[in-house]
């Protein structure tokens, strides 16, 4: 197995516009779990598409060590790529039974017999669901398709398994046991991991490695760790992990994490400084007898706590958390412990 | 590991060269040689003297005639149709709609001859109750009104249908909205369903235009007894005729039906342009107007129709087909099974014709099955921009009336075929070329919808489980429209067996269909084998339209014709 390589990687559709991928370059490290986050239309699945073979890249290669898997001339085809895909929508053969779906890429490869039907058990009891090996996709529930269709790429051992919003049918609670069978399911296969998801909460639980993209563009590449403290830029800061982006005039000062002292003798000199943009975390937020003055616009009980949205003297939003319950309208004062320039 | 220059595509690079390759010969090549006859023989003059002909405009005034005053019938009585049994609270319409679609799938020779053995001097059925006519009275459909009366019976279906896929599409909360603004049942009609239910009434109207223009089987029946030539009964009089100027004739005389055609088909689709109604159709939508005391009444109106229109109809074939002779009054004691052993049994020709008809149907529509599962692939999946011109391009030939792509046929194949030096005119394979041709569209539809229906991960991750293009489609894509292409083999089978018009014409000893020698045997005055071998045929139909209303639950929307 090797290393996954996005070489400048772009894709325009015929439709025109701009294009659906744009000059992304990325490398997933072998056995590396990989979440491709962004919001709905922003080139991620067709980064997946690319990867798998179903669309054809207009410009960049795609490399699998030093494999070319595709660039803007040639591509191989995705019977010959060794990838395997969980898609959305499970993509489960309704005419086949269970054990013949999670079997069929065994049957295309010619495994026959004994070792094709041992096979097969062994993957339907990584997913637990030896017991139903003869009934029919559609006698199955949500989970259950899903637990089939991540059988069916365990089988063969793929050197990428390319998983589309493979969650996004399922209810929150199956979400979460699904979640721990697809991080059970890469330890075991050690296979390199490709998961698109809109949902940042998904992709930091799972992911050793997190890629977010907006309008086509790879925006940052980072562990969870990293991109949720030291995100760049407002589209990654606004979408990984709660927080309250501020206009501070911070543009002069070089370090980019701000401490309350620091924040405050920004404001005070502010006058004849370019502002910048920080991230607040709601946890960073406390609310005290001392500091600057804000308004509580909402307040929402969470159960172990209060999440609030409160509103600076100049309009500016910000987000914390409270033990104690506070009303609507209240004034308070709060101190900003730290803050990330953006 | 192989490279290869696949865009991306699922498909094959060969797959693209077959679908050209057969749209080129199923349509682009009849059509465009049909087009150069009669442009070439129209330039050298030919046109003057066909034109001057007042035989020829005495024709097409004919036509327009019955078509017009058909097209109206089959509005009133499809339309009426339509909007009594979705709009309102009739009970049995699963029946009333099977019915009602029965006649569309009937072959027209065998309307005309049911009316003909319920009306007139020698029906057998008047006679058994003692009301015919005193003999040498004149039959009263051997004239313009039988025509286009007729007409409309056969052609309503398509109306009902037009109509019907309409309503069914309009919008529920509209028409409640409007109820709770305080407009009464009648006023919600008045205002809001007719209106927005006009396009589907006009295409209707127009589709069942170009269906009676293009109509073959009812004017050679009632036609040209009493002198009354159609344009496609016109043509086939000058092939009887053969003579030096026919091609030049009958090409241009197809172009005339094939630009009223063109006309119609371009008013039904202006009027559909935009609405995809198939897709937005709500089944199982609970009426919207109750009758009330009207029900009863409403009930008996649909059923005397079905009655009127159907019923009567077959129990007049039935009774002319066990009259001992024609004329000959039918009772219990005369009544007699030979007509039936005579065509099963003794008659050679209808022997071969029943053999000809069931050859050439199961030939065509298993053949064309392979054909169109290709075809659908390519036109469902590529992204290729001349997807959409191959579809109209396919579409064409059924579209046209028969009798135009029969003489298209002629011309390309009246003489030997170039290369082999073999002359397929007047064989059998003429008949099953032209019947691919026709049946094209039919048999590609109901794979296309299933197509359109499959999810394309499903094809996506058999890609990834390594399976090729073949194996993909014999493992994942065939199983999954099995269904639909069943449905689309039943319907080829169904209409390529009761068809008349192109045999009609591409016959010759030895190669007729069922179609021709219902049509031969009425011609030769054996009005009840004739019947005979119509009521077989009405049983054959009926029993494979069974077949397809008991699968349609397991099919995609709109493969089954007569269902919306």
């Amino acid at each position: 197995m090797a290393k996954l390589i996005l070489n400048r990687l772009s894709k325009a559709f015929e439709t025109g516009g701009r294009p659906a991928v744009n000059d992304v370059s990325l490398e997933v490290r072998d056995g590396g779990f990989l979440a491709l986050l962004g919001p709905s239309g922003c080139g991620k699945t067709t980064v997946l598409r690319m990867i798998a073979g179903f669309e054809q890249p207009t410009d960049g290669s795609i490399l699998l060590g030093d494999r070319v898997l595709a660039d803007a001339g040639e591509m191989v085809a995705p019977e010959h790529r060794n990838m395997a895909m969980v898609f959305q929508s499970y993509a489960l053969w309704p005419h086949m039974s269970v054990a013949d779906n999670v079997g069929y890429p065994l049957k295309v490869r010619g495994v026959t017999g004994e070792r094709r039907t041992s096979k097969i058990r062994e993957a339907l009891a990584a997913v637990r669901l030896e017991d139903y090996a003869d009934r029919r996709p559609a006698d199955l529930s949500g989970g259950q398709r899903q637990r089939v269709a991540l059988a069916r790429c365990l089988v063969t051992e793929p050197d990428v398994v390319l998983l589309d919003e493979p969650l996004a049918n399922l209810d929150r609670h199956l979400r979460q046991e699904m979640e721990e069978t697809f991080r059970e399911f890469h330890a075991r296969s050690g296979a390199t991991m490709i998961y698109v998801t809109h949902d940042q909460a998904e992709a930091m639980a799972l992911a050793t490695d997190v890629a977010v993209m907006s309008e086509g563009r790879l925006l940052q590449v980072a562990s969870p760790q990293e991109i949720y403290a030291r995100p760049e830029g407002r589209l990654v800061g606004g979408l990984v992990g709660q927080g309250a982006i501020l206009t501070w005039p911070a543009a002069s000062v070089n370090e980019r994490l701000l401490d309350w002292a620091t924040l405050q003798q920004l404001l005070s000199l502010s006058h004849g400084t370019d502002c910048a943009d920080i991230l607040v975390r709601p946890q960073d937020v406390e609310i005290g007898v001392e500091g600057m003055p804000a308004t509580v616009t909402s307040v929402l009980f969470e159960g172990e706590r209060y999440s609030l949205k409160l509103t600076l003297g100049d309009d500016q939003v910000l987000r914390a958390f409270s033990r104690r319950p506070v009303k609507v309208g209240d004034a308070v004062s709060v101190v900003i412990r730290s803050a990330w320039r953006l | 590991m192989s490279r290869s220059l696949n865009r991306g595509n699922s498909q094959p690079r060969w797959l693209f060269s077959f679908v050209v390759v057969v749209i080129f010969f199923l349509s682009v090549l009849p059509l465009g040689r049909l087009a150069a006859t009669g442009i070439s023989s129209a330039l050298q003059g030919g046109a003057r003297e066909l034109l001057s002909d007042p035989a020829v405009w005495q024709a097409v005034y004919d036509t327009l005639t019955t078509s017009f005053l058909g097209m109206i019938a089959a509005v009133i009585l499809g339309g009426g149709f339509a909007l009594l049994l979705t709009l309102f609270d009739v009970r049995g319409k699963t029946a009333l709609g099977f019915l009602f679609m029965l006649p569309t799938m009937i072959p027209p020779q065998v309307t005309a001859l049911s009316w003909i053995g319920m009306t007139g001097p020698s029906s057998a059925l008047l006679k058994a109750i003692g009301m015919a006519p005193p003999l040498g009275s004149p039959q009263p459909l051997y004239s313009i009104g039988g025509i286009a009366l007729l007409y409309g019976v056969q052609n309503a279906p398509l109306v009902f249908l037009s109509l019907r896929a309409g309503l069914l599409a309009l919008p529920r909360d509209g028409v409640e909205a409007a109820r709770l603004s305080g407009a009464s049942s009648w006023q919600v009609l008045k205002d809001i369903i007719l209106p927005l239910s006009l396009p589907g009434f006009v295409a209707g109207a127009a589709i069942a235009f170009v269906s009676c223009v293009g109509n073959f089987g009812i004017p050679a029946i009632l036609g040209i007894p009493a002198s009354i030539y159609t344009l496609p009964t016109l043509i086939y009089t000058k092939f009887a005729a053969f003579g030096p100027g026919t091609f030049a004739d009958v090409s241009l005389l197809s172009g005339l039906i094939a630009i009223l055609s063109v006309i119609g088909l371009t008013v039904e689709e202006r009027v559909l342009r935009g609405r995809d109604y198939r897709v937005i159709g709500l089944s199982g939508q609970v009426a919207m107007f109750r009758l009330g005391n009207w029900r009863l009444v409403g009930e008996f109106v649909l059923w005397l129709a079905i009655f009127v229109t159907l019923v009567m109809p077959l129990t007049a074939l039935v009774a002319s087909s066990l009259a001992p002779a024609y004329g000959v009054p039918l009772t219990p004691a005369t009544a007699t099974l030979d007509a039936y052993r005579e065509v099963l049994f003794r008659q050679a020709i209808t022997r071969t014709a029943f053999f000809n008809s069931i050859f050439l149907s199961l030939a065509t529509a298993l053949g064309l099955l392979v054909v169109t599962v290709l075809t659908g692939y390519y036109l469902v999946r590529s992204k290729s921009r001349l997807a959409p011109v191959l579809s109209a391009l396919a579409e064409i030939p059924y579209a046209l009336p028969g009798i135009v792509l029969a003489v298209a046929l002629i011309l390309v194949f009246a003489a030997p075929i170039s290369i082999i030096g073999i002359s397929i005119y007047g064989t059998i394979w003429i008949i099953l070329l032209a019947y691919f041709s026709s049946f094209f569209a039919v048999s590609l539809k109901p794979v296309v919808s299933a197509f359109r229906q499959l999810d394309p991960s499903l094809e996506e991750a058999a890609r990834l489980s390594g399976a090729g293009f073949g194996r993909r489609l014999t493992d994942i894509v065939v199983p999954l429209v099995a269904p639909a292409a069943g449905a689309s083999v039943i319907l080829v089978f169904l209409i390529a067996c009761n068809e008349l018009t192109v045999s009609a014409i591409l016959w010759s000893a030895g190669t007729q269909t069922l179609g021709v020698a219902i049509y031969n045997l009425d011609d030769s005055g054996s009005f009840n084998l004739a019947a005979a071998l119509s009521v077989l045929v009405v049983i054959m139909v009926i029993a494979m339209m069974l077949v397809l209303e008991l699968m349609a639950k397991r099919l995609p929307k709109g493969v089954v014709p007569w269902r919306s």
